[in-house]
């Protein structure tokens, strides 16, 4: 049976200026499935979902949200939209319930149904002790928790969320998961952008990635994966800073590519592995520096994610903000 | 659809007047400032202080209705929960009107308070038709104009300092203490330009009879510049989500 869309886009495009943020892209989301949109800073992803919302509007191409067509529609379409951005934007004058209720009435959900409605949401967030505290005195995970209940106040058939767990430690970026994970079984269609690739692998059905405003690839994660299962991968750890010394490694792969993954660290992609460990050890000799530890090892969605970007897992580091900064792919 | 954007509209007022409005700052700017004005020159003239209050009210109108409204919009882009109500079934058209609606309601009740004071005091006995017929165009006018100021920047603060020049200027030049009759010829004409000249115009029309004509002409002066102010301040907002 063929599934309905809850979006799809023709050639979607934005410009801002003479940057092209989104560019000419196509894709469908299906309803009742989680959809990763993975890519850097500066990919278009906000972008994208910019349009999708109707916060602004494409130079070119055409989209359509649960069957609406954008712009033209997106007032109706945004009555079964809801949006939680990658900043907890709220109002800080008010309470939890005071904002959720605001929320209710804007969207225009029934008056008798305001309150028990903010009440449920309160609860399933485990907010409700806090209901009548301030949104402004909230941690940023309770701050989190009350923008996706904010937008799930109208009970969208479609959620956008927009790095939700950014920012959030580690037990209640789990939380978050858990509750995405039971949005969709209760038949949300869900468009998430993240940059945490195994938040990503765990959550979504299918996950397109980005890339200086292009879609590069749609797959599930497993077929993701499965394109750099087949190759060898494997990790040296070496005794010293080799970040000077890396164009000169790859220089000495062959068709294989590397990518440094710290100072003294690198993961070589594809090419025959005798050969890789002949090239590396004749570098380590050449140049002095010992090989610590050397290790096979089984592809990730991150290493996915690399090999179709191209880009640097040092980039990717600074991208969650735990990089260094710099650093020179294979 | 419509009964959506009136809905909206609404909302936006009453959320506005809760977290802005009815805050210490925004109360002292728009009553309190006019208070102490008007308080000095009775002190200095007690006698003819019923001349006074069409300005009073007038400055209350400018003052209360623009205290917030100056910054609210930009304050709301910065923390992007403007962005948030356009995430709602709701126009930026009508975010704009809802904006301009919680100045409107605020600066109502400050002039209000003041009006009812003022009357019983001094046992004054205004055209209350009149007075409500120039209150709510000209509370509309000085909501739209600080809504205008707002979008027409990017800094909170550069909006507040842009409209301290027009509002003072109107201050000195549109009667509220002087009448503009007194002023040079060519401070006559510039007077004529701003429309708190008519608001002045309008209340004292109400509070001391004269001609219809005086009350139509500053009736309609204070709809054209709610067009002039409002219309503009809707496009700035629409471009800024272009």
């Amino acid at each position: 049976m063929r599934q309905k869309n809850a979006i799809l886009t023709e050639n979607l495009t934005k410009r801002y200026g003479d940057l092209l943020a989104v560019d000419h892209i196509s894709f469908q989301v299906n309803e009742g499935e989680i959809f990763g949109f993975l890519g850097p800073n500066g990919s278009g992803k906000t972008s994208t979902i910019r349009m999708l919302v109707g916060l602004s509007q494409p130079e070119e191409g055409r989209a359509s949200v649960l069957g609406y067509q954008l712009p033209a529609e997106i007032s109706r379409a945004k009555r079964y939209v809801g949006v939680v951005p990658d900043v907890s934007n709220l109002y800080d004058e008010l309470s939890a319930q005071g904002n959720l209720l605001f929320m209710a009435r804007l969207y225009g959900v029934p008056r008798g149904e305001q309150r028990s409605r903010a009440d449920r949401l309160l609860k399933d967030f485990g907010l409700y002790e806090r209901k009548d505290d301030r949104f402004g005195t909230f941690s940023r995970g309770m701050k989190r928790a009350l923008t996706i209940a904010a937008a799930l106040i109208h009970e969208p058939r479609l959620l956008f969320l927009d790095e939700p767990t950014t920012g959030l430690d580690a037990a209640a970026a789990r939380s978050l998961r858990g509750l995405i994970s039971r949005l969709r079984e209760k038949g949300l269609t869900i468009f998430l952008t993240t940059h945490y690739l195994e938040e990503a692998d765990l959550l979504c059905d299918r996950i397109a990635i980005l890339v200086q405003g292009r879609i590069v690839r749609i797959d599930t994660p497993a077929g993701l994966k499965r394109l750099v299962q087949t190759e060898s991968l494997i990790e040296f750890s070496f005794r010293g800073d080799i970040s000077a010394l890396a164009g000169d490694l790859c220089s000495r792969l062959g068709e294989a590519e590397a990518a440094l993954l710290e100072e003294s660290r690198v993961r070589i992609y594809g090419g025959d592995s005798p050969q890789i460990f002949d090239a590396v050890l004749q570098f380590s000799r050449d140049n002095g520096i010992g090989i610590e530890a050397a290790c096979t090892i089984r592809p990730s969605l991150e290493d996915a994610f690399l090999r179709i970007a191209g880009l640097s897992p040092l980039v990717m580091g600074t991208e969650k903000g735990g990089g260094k900064g710099k650093g020179k792919g294979g | 659809m419509w009964q959506e954007q009136l809905g909206g509209i609404y909302h936006i007022a009453l959320k506005d007047m809760k977290t802005y409005y009815l805050k210490p700052p925004a109360i002292s700017w728009g009553m309190v400032f006019p208070l102490a004005w008007t308080l000095a020159f009775y002190l200095r003239s007690p006698v003819d202080f019923a001349e006074l209050v069409p300005g009073l009210l007038a400055m209350t109108m400018l003052f209360s209705t623009t205290a917030a409204e100056a910054v609210v919009i930009n304050f709301e882009l910065r923390l992007g929960t403007l962005e948030r109500l356009l995430l709602a079934p709701v126009s930026i058209t009508s975010v704009l009107l809802g904006k301009v609606l919680g100045g409107f309601l605020f600066g109502l009740l400050m002039t209000a308070i003041v009006a009812a004071a003022s009357i019983f005091y001094l046992g004054l006995h205004p055209d209350i038709l009149g007075l409500a017929l120039i209150a709510v165009p000209s509370l509309m006018v000085f909501s739209s104009m600080g809504a205008l100021f707002s979008v027409s920047v990017k800094e909170v603060f550069e909006a507040q300092t842009l409209l301290n020049l027009p509002r003072f200027f109107m201050v000195f030049l549109c009667g509220v203490v002087y009448p503009v009759s007194a002023l040079p010829e060519g401070l006559q004409l510039l007077a004529r330009l701003l429309p708190l000249t008519y608001t002045v115009q309008g209340l004292q029309a109400s509070f001391f009879p004269v001609a219809d004509a005086v009350f139509l002409q500053a009736f309609f002066m204070l709809l054209i510049f709610l067009i002039l102010f409002l219309l503009p301040a809707i496009r700035l907002l629409h471009r800024r989500f272009r």
